[in-house]
Order: C-alpha cells, then sequence, then structure tokens
C-alpha cells in the first residue's frame, strides 16, 4: 500500500526536521513527538520509512547485521563462513501498544516447538528494529514493564533474552520514536530522559495549512500512485541531503568554544544529567552536516536548543510557562540578544 | 430561537442524513459512534444501514473485552493441540476488509484495543466501524482514538422514531463520489469553522470534506454547493465543538477569508458562486452544537472537558494477560490466560510413552487438557489520591495559599510514581468535581489553578462526592485515599440550608459512611487555631489528622505520600 509521501506533509516543519536529523545521525538518540491528536505525527514517521536511504545488511539475518563492522555483528553472523550481504529498506517497526513482551524481546517458536519438538528462538519487534526504527504510537500510554524492557535495552544496544528455556542475546541498536498525546497522561521521566530529541506538535492555527492538508490528502487518496510520483522529486531531494550530511557527519568540526557554550546553557537550565549536553552538541552538529557547514557554530546551537532540552528541564507541575519559553529565556540570558 | 431547541424531529433527521451519507461510502468516513441506549430507535437505524449497505457488506461484531490475539492473531493454541500441528488464527482486524465492525458498548473497549483498532483505520484496512456508546456519565465515553477516526457521532434515542422508508439508493451515488469535485472556497470555510467551533484534529476537517462530497453525489451533483458544506458542517463539526464561536472572532472570520483571493484569484473567479464564509456556516451549525456547549462556557469549561475525554485509568483494566508475570498455574488458556508453554510440554513429557500406546497414533505430541499451564500476572495496584479541598471563604481566606502548595508538592510525587490524582472543591452550596482522577499534569495544573474560592462550607456535600469517586475508583480495581483540607467549620446543611448546626451533624454522619466504605482518609486541618472540628470529623472517619499550622507544605507531601505507598503496597 502507498503511504502519503513526506515531502508532502503539509506544516510540521520542526517535527519533519526532527525526523530527518535522527536519520542524519541515529546517536542522537530518537524523537519524541506530543502533542494534539489528528496533526499528523503518525503520518510523518510512517512516511520516513519511503524516504530513509537503504542500507547494506548480511543476507537472512534476523537482525540485519552490517556486514562491515564486525563487533555489532549478531551470534549467527560472527561464526559465519562467509557474509553475504544484501541491500534493504531501513526498518521502521510498529510497537503496538498491546504488544506483550515474547512479541517484543521475541520468544520460543511455539510453532517449531509443537510440529517439531525443535528450540528455537522467534525473533521479536526488537529484533526487527535493529539498525532502524522503533515506532511506539501512544508512548505515554505503554505498560509500565514494556517500558522497562525498552528502557533497559535502549540504554544496552543488546536485547538478552532468558526465558522458556532459551538464552540468546542479540544486537538492538535502534532509534526511538514515540508519539502521544499529553492530555491522555503524561511519561515516566525516565523514559522522557530516553528520547534525543522532543517535538511539541500543535495544531496549524492558519486556516490555510489546514485547507491545504486536505487538498494534498484528497489528492492522495483519489490518486496514491499519481500523488506520490508527483512528490518523488521532493523525497529523492531530502533523502540527497540526509545521505550527503551522514558522509559530512564526521567532518564537522565542533569547537572546545561551542561545547563548552553548550555546557553554559545545560547548567544555566539545570538539566539533569549529562545526556542532555550530549545531545544538544550532536543535534547541532547533525544541524551543521545538514546545511553543508564545516563548523558547528552558535546558531546551530540556538536553534537546536528546545528541540533537545526541552523535556529535559526539572519540571514544576504547576508552573504554566512552556519550557519552549524557559530555554528561550534562558538562551537570551546565557548568550545575550 | 432555534439556537437552543431543535425540535424533536431534527435529531431524527440527521441521523437520517448520517445513515445515507456513511452508507455511501463506509470506509471513507470511517463510521460512526451511535449515542443512546440500546432500544428500537437504534434498532431501526442499524437494520436501515446494513440494508441500504452493498448486499456484500459483512457485519462482525466486536465484544468490549476483546483481547489483543483475537484482533491482531495468534497461534490457535486450542486448534493446534487438537490437530497436532500449528493452526493460525489471521486475526479479525486482518480479515476486516469490506467489513462493518460493530463495537458494543464501546465505551467499556479497553484503551488498548481501540488503538489497534484505530491503528488498523490509520493503515486503510478497508472496514468501517459502529460503536454503540452506551455511556450515562460523562467520563465514560468511546476512548476519544477511536472517535476521532469516525466521522459521525449520532444521538440515536432522541425524537421521534425514524422515518425508514424514504431512503434512496446509494448505489449509484457509490459510482459517482470519485468524480465529484469541492473548491478551495468550501474547503476554507470549512476550515475556519472548525477554529472557531476550536476542533483541534485536522482529521475532522478531512471527514467534513468527505463528507460533502458524498452528499453531492447522492443528490446526483458532480460538484459540491452550499447545502452540501452546511449538512457535512452540522454532521461532522459541529458534534466535535469544543467552544461556541465568538462574536469578535465571527468578525475576524470574513477577514482571514480575503486573503486567500489575492492569492489564487484565478479558483475565485470561476467560482464566484461558491463563495461562503464561515459565519454563513455557524449559522447553519448553530441549532446543532451539542446541547450543553452553551451552557459549558464558562470557566469550568476546561475542567468539564477534561473529564470527558474517556480514557479509563490503567487498573480498570485488568484481566489475565496483563501486569508482570509472577508464575505458573493449572488452566485453561481459552479464558483469558496466556499458555504457558514450555511448563505444559514439561507436565505432559513423562505422559507421551503411555499415551502413545492408549491413543489413536498421530504425530507430534500427546498433549492432554490437564497438561495445560497459564501465566500468573500480578498487577500492581494503582492508587488514587482525592484531594477534597474546602474552598470556602473561611478556609479558603487564611490557609489556601499553603493548602495549594502542599497539592502541588503532591501532584509532582504522584506524577513521579504515576499514581492517578482527582480534585474535588466543597464551597457555596456544593461540592463539584473539577477533576476525575487523571493521570495528566496539564490537566492537574488547569484545575488547580481554575479553583474557586468564596462562599459557605458544604463540608457533607463534599465527603459525599469524594465517598462516590472514591467509590468508583475502587469499582475500577484501584486504591483510593482521600485527602480533606478543610478546617472543618461546616455551615451549609446537605441540603444547600446555611443551618450550622444541621451542617455538622450532617458532616460527622457523611464522615461516619465514609469510614464504613472503608475509604482511607487524611484530614488536614486548616484552621488558625486547632479548635476541634476538624479533629472530630477526622476521628469520625478513622482518618489521620494533621494540623497545618505544624505543617508546613514540604511535610504534609511526605505523610501523603507515606500513606500512599502503604495504601499502593497493600
Amino acid at each position: 500500500m502507498a503511504r502519503f509521501p513526506f515531502s508532502a506533509i503539509a506544516g510540521q516543519d520542526d517535527l519533519k526536521r526532527a525526523l530527518i536529523l535522527t536519520a542524519v545521525d541515529p546517536m542522537i538518540g530518537g524523537l519524541l513527538a506530543f502533542g494534539d491528536r489528528g496533526t499528523g505525527k503518525s503520518t510523518a514517521v510512517r512516511a520516513l520509512a519511503a524516504l530513509l536511504p537503504p542500507m547494506k545488511a548480511v543476507k537472512g539475518c534476523p537482525y540485519h547485521c552490517d556486514p562491515a563492522s564486525t563487533e555489532t555483528l549478531c551470534h549467527m553472523c560472527k561464526t559465519s563462513l562467509s557474509l553475504k550481504s544484501e541491500t534493504i529498506a531501513i526498518p521502521v517497526v510498529d510497537l503496538p501498544l498491546g504488544a506483550t513482551e515474547d512479541r517484543v524481546i521475541g520468544a520460543l517458536n511455539l510453532e517449531r516447538a509443537l510440529a517439531t519438538g525443535e528450540k528455537s528462538f522467534e525473533p521479536g519487534l526488537l529484533a526487527n528494529a535493529n539498525r532502524g526504527y522503533l515506532y511506539v504510537d501512544e508512548v505515554n500510554l505503554l505498560e509500565d514493564h514494556i517500558v522497562d524492557l525498552l528502557l533497559d535495552v535502549a540504554a544496552s544496544g543488546e536485547n538478552v533474552v532468558e526465558r522458556e528455556g532459551l538464552s540468546i542475546r542479540h544486537p538492538a541498536r535502534f532509534v526511538l520514536i514515540g508519539s502521544g498525546n499529553p492530555e491522555e497522561g503524561e511519561l515516566r521521566p525516565q523514559l522522557l530522559d530516553r528520547f534525543g530529541l522532543s517535538v511539541d506538535v500543535r495544531t496549524p492555527d492558519d486556516a490555510k495549512i489546514w485547507v491545504e492538508i486536505v487538498k494534498r490528502r484528497m489528492a492522495f487518496e483519489s490518486d496514491p500512485q499519481g500523488f506520490t510520483q508527483l512528490w518523488s522529486a521532493e523525497d529523492d531531494k531530502i533523502r540527497k541531503a540526509i545521505i550527503s550530511a551522514q558522509k559530512k557527519l564526521a567532518q564537522v568540526k565542533l569547537s572546545d568554544s561551542v561545547m563548552e557554550q553548550a555546557a553554559a546553557l545545560c547548567i544555566h537550565l539545570k538539566t539533569d544529567g549529562l545526556r542532555g549536553q550530549l545531545t544538544l552538541t550532536r543535534a547541532a552538529r547533525a544541524l551543521a552536516a545538514l546545511d553543508g557547514k564545516r563548523d558547528v557554530t552558535l546558531a546551530h546551537l540556538k536553534e537546536m536548543a528546545s528541540l533537545a532540552l526541552r523535556h529535559r528541564l526539572r519540571r514544576n507541575p504547576l508552573d504554566e510557562t512552556g519550557s519552549g519559553t524557559r530555554i528561550a529565556r534562558a538562551l537570551l540570558d546565557v548568550f545575550g540578544p | 430561537m432555534t439556537e437552543n431547541a431543535p425540535s424533536l424531529a431534527e435529531p431524527n433527521a440527521e441521523a437520517m442524513t448520517a445513515l445515507l451519507l456513511l452508507s455511501c461510502d463506509p470506509e471513507g468516513l470511517g463510521g460512526a459512534v451511535l449515542r443512546g441506549n440500546a432500544g428500537p430507535h437504534r434498532d431501526a437505524w442499524v437494520n436501515r444501514f446494513q440494508r441500504t449497505l452493498p448486499r456484500s457488506a459483512i457485519w462482525q461484531r466486536v465484544p468490549a473485552h476483546i483481547g489483543r490475539d483475537r484482533l491482531t492473531g495468534a497461534l490457535d493454541v486450542a486448534a493446534t493441540l487438537a490437530a497436532g500441528r500449528p493452526v493460525h488464527d489471521p486475526g479479525l482486524l486482518k480479515t476486516a476488509r469490506g467489513k462493518v465492525l460493530v463495537l458494543a458498548s464501546a465505551e467499556r473497549l479497553a484503551i488498548e484495543a481501540s488503538a489497534l483498532i484505530a491503528n488498523a483505520i490509520d493503515d486503510a484496512a478497508g472496514f468501517s466501524v459502529l460503536a454503540f456508546d452506551e455511556s450515562v456519565e460523562d467520563d465514560e465515553r468511546v476512548p476519544p482514538i477511536l472517535a476521532e477516526r469516525l466521522a459521525f457521532l449520532i444521538p440515536v434515542d432522541l425524537g421521534a422514531p425514524l422515518d425508514l422508508n424514504h431512503i434512496p439508493e446509494t448505489d449509484d451515488a457509490r459510482r459517482r463520489l470519485h468524480k465529484v469535485v469541492i473548491t478551495q472556497n468550501y474547503i476554507s470555510a470549512l476550515a475556519d469553522l472548525a477554529c472557531l467551533l476550536g476542533i483541534q484534529s485536522v482529521r475532522a476537517l478531512l471527514f467534513a470534506t468527505r463528507a460533502a462530497k458524498v452528499h453531492a453525489a447522492i443528490h446526483e451533483r458532480v460538484a459540491v454547493i452550499d447545502e452540501d458544506v452546511e449538512v457535512a458542517a452540522r454532521l461532522v463539526l459541529a458534534p466535535r465543538a469544543t467552544r461556541l464561536p465568538q462574536a469578535q472572532q465571527s468578525d475576524a472570520a470574513p477577514k482571514q477569508d480575503q486573503s486567500p483571493p489575492q492569492s489564487d484569484g484565478d479558483g475565485k473567479k470561476e467560482n464566484a458562486d461558491a463563495d461562503m464564509h464561515a459565519d454563513q456556516l455557524i449559522e447553519a451549525v448553530k441549532a446543532f452544537l451539542p446541547v450543553g456547549l452553551i451552557d459549558a462556557l464558562d470557566q469550568t469549561l476546561l475542567t468539564r472537558r477534561a473529564g470527558k475525554s474517556g480514557v479509563k485509568s490503567r487498573s480498570e483494566q485488568t484481566g489475565k494477560t496483563r501486569g508482570r508475570p509472577i508464575g505458573v498455574k493449572r488452566g485453561d488458556p481459552r479464558h483469558g490466560s496466556r499458555l504457558h508453554l514450555v511448563e505444559t510440554l514439561r507436565a505432559a513429557a513423562p505422559w507421551q510413552q503411555f499415551r502413545r500406546k492408549t491413543s489413536p497414533p498421530r504425530d507430534g505430541l500427546y498433549v492432554a487438557r490437564d497438561d495445560l499451564r497459564v501465566w500468573r500476572f500480578k498487577e500492581k495496584r494503582e492508587t488514587t489520591a482525592i484531594f477534597a479541598v474546602d474552598a470556602s471563604g473561611s478556609a479558603a481566606f487564611h490557609r489556601m495559599a499553603e493548602a495549594k502548595g502542599a497539592i502541588e508538592l503532591l501532584l509532582a510525587d504522584c506524577y513521579v510514581r504515576r499514581d492517578q490524582v482527582a480534585l474535588i472543591a466543597f464551597r457555596g452550596k456544593g461540592a463539584d468535581i473539577l477533576l476525575s482522577p487523571t493521570r495528566s499534569l496539564q490537566r492537574a495544573k488547569r484545575a488547580l489553578s481554575d479553583l474557586p474560592g468564596g462562599g459557605g462550607t458544604p463540608l457533607s456535600s463534599g465527603i459525599d462526592v469524594a465517598l462516590r469517586v472514591a467509590d468508583q475508583v475502587k469499582r475500577g480495581g484501584g486504591v483510593p485515599l482521600v485527602v480533606f483540607l478543610t478546617d472543618g467549620r461546616a455551615n451549609i446543611a446537605r441540603d444547600g440550608t446555611a443551618d450550622r448546626v444541621r451542617a455538622r451533624a450532617d458532616a460527622l454522619q457523611a464522615a461516619q459512611s465514609l469510614r464504613l466504605a472503608g475509604v482511607t482518609a487524611m484530614m488536614i486541618d486548616l484552621s488558625e487555631n486547632r479548635q476541634g472540628p476538624a479533629e472530630e470529623l477526622a476521628h469520625a472517619m478513622a482518618a489521620r489528622y494533621l494540623a497545618l499550622p505544624h505543617a508546613d507544605s514540604a511535610r504534609i507531601s511526605r505523610v501523603v505520600d507515606n500513606a500512599m505507598k502503604q495504601e499502593g503496597a497493600r
């Protein structure tokens, strides 16, 4: 089935750019899109799948191991004598709310156990998402023990299965994308911290954008293929920008002074832990690469500050000031106008 | 005067129009929420809908307690064991193409199941949904994640019996539908109206546009006209309104509308007759705005809306399939439990030789019902802190700031621990639930900042309402903890009269029924000098007593926090 093209999503520029940045540097650590219902959060994430450049993976490996990197290979690829590689699309895996633990981490293959009495591992969603994206819609409604599981795996990059007589570990490095509506409940702070960037998704307040959304949607519904074709050039442009930024990323220079500026901002905002600062500089570097620049500048830092830090501010539950405003104020305090 | 009193016949006509539109384009419009009790009206609507649909449409009932495996498919354990080879159940959603899913008691559908169905709708699974909403109270509603994806919300127990004989055939309209065009001006007008009515989801606009086209198709038009747009606005946008269009805003609307012509003047010239403004539409939909919206436009709007959201607390979704696994027991996996395969096989293993000799020959294992083992789960019981705040003149004046300070700290704690909070305020003549149990910090924030103050102290009403909320929490499987913040000086009796003696007696009586109900409570005395009434009440309800003059907000927070931890562990 045809997906709505990424570039045809009207409005939501922040969300789209944040998604692109996570593709440029997966180490940024995922994205949380929190906000109103029906604003195209899921559409954007699902459209991303079609946009991502393909990658090389070991043929037949359930974890799509990278043949070029020997450290991250799974146990099967490590012992294999010759690795054949194939080009596959980067996986974007949906983690449905109702997913059970077995489904997420993998379990004994029931079919084979019942049919042949053989003990074999059936990889779960974490295996499918290795080297790709794991998307949780309504992430704030996810059951607590699944959240614990995700936290653990996201931190270690490895899924350890010790159950039903199985003892298996496999690589599970993925970019975690979550979306949800805060009206239905908040996210646990530990999980919040796992997300590299966060975007506050609002309903566009401009009726013109609404009209544009409807027009494009109608065009897509009446002729999905034709519409996708129409936007393919735009999608290609973004794809090329991502590939070129990925190549440049390693060469982008991050001077000590910019790092110090990032640190000063984080200290001023009293963000918990170092992850905020790390994400901020990574995001700024990815942005510089996307802009085709050789150096990360203060401007990049400022542009990324809200995305990277807004969900890490210690919250006073009754402070009406939005995190965005607090960061804007801190930027003024630290760096001046 | 049509504003406040839609005549009895009108909802009926609306319901019929919605039926017609939906049967013409069931998948494009997603479906409908039918609000109202089971009865002849609803049955008539559903029967008629069934007959108007294409003959091939299959009716699939989905019970509210449906599990994930039935929706998305799983190994059919019973059939697998019987057949001795894996038998798969593809799941309802995968095989739903072209069907109508009928959700009986949709307000009781677990959020998890709603989310799965919503995902399937997003993936264009090609089915439509009829959700029966039989909710009585405001805090029970079809989960918004689902309702949001269905075009219509139709009240079906209002009005005269439906006139079912004048429904035209929709087969031709279905064929015409893809040729119908709608001009940009109409979409703009609908978009403006959606903004004015405070509708946040773009999906509503998509549905309204679609509905206008379907309406045009049914009336054998190839282009949408004013009438089609009005019908769509009434049926799709009006029920979703969260505010009345303000006078000054509707003044501003035409101005917004005048700007598009400059950017694309061509479209405008071609469709001079399609020049429609949002204010024109407002007139068309005014009579169809939800009953009660007009009354709700005072300051309570936000809190009332907050209570309506319809998301059930997690504690209600109990069952044999959720929580942390803690062990294994013998049992039948068909009754909602999950099979523990390894233990089942282990139980069956010793008997294999024996059974092979005594049973008819077959491949694979011999598994008997007695071997079946299922998982046991432990679900953490969720605590709900119900704050009952005395917002009367006497209390509000002196200690309100401290009380709010304490609640703030407690809210932050609840947030970290993922407990739920509810907020009740009593003042004047009665008590109001400002916030039904929720985990949303945003709503709690809003409710607290909107906390009204002043007036008498209807303490008994406050306790009654707290008991009611505590009862709801209990029935949902949660653990309630009521925290009263008051000076204990009741001066309004249960019936609303200002009679200090009766008020006091009523309050004591209410306190006793709270104790009899076994609800754990805490009393935080807001009075400046501890004169006794609050302490006496605390005693009557067997509540822990704490005087604010001796307790800063940090200490109160600590004590309540401990109490909640104890309750949660019980």
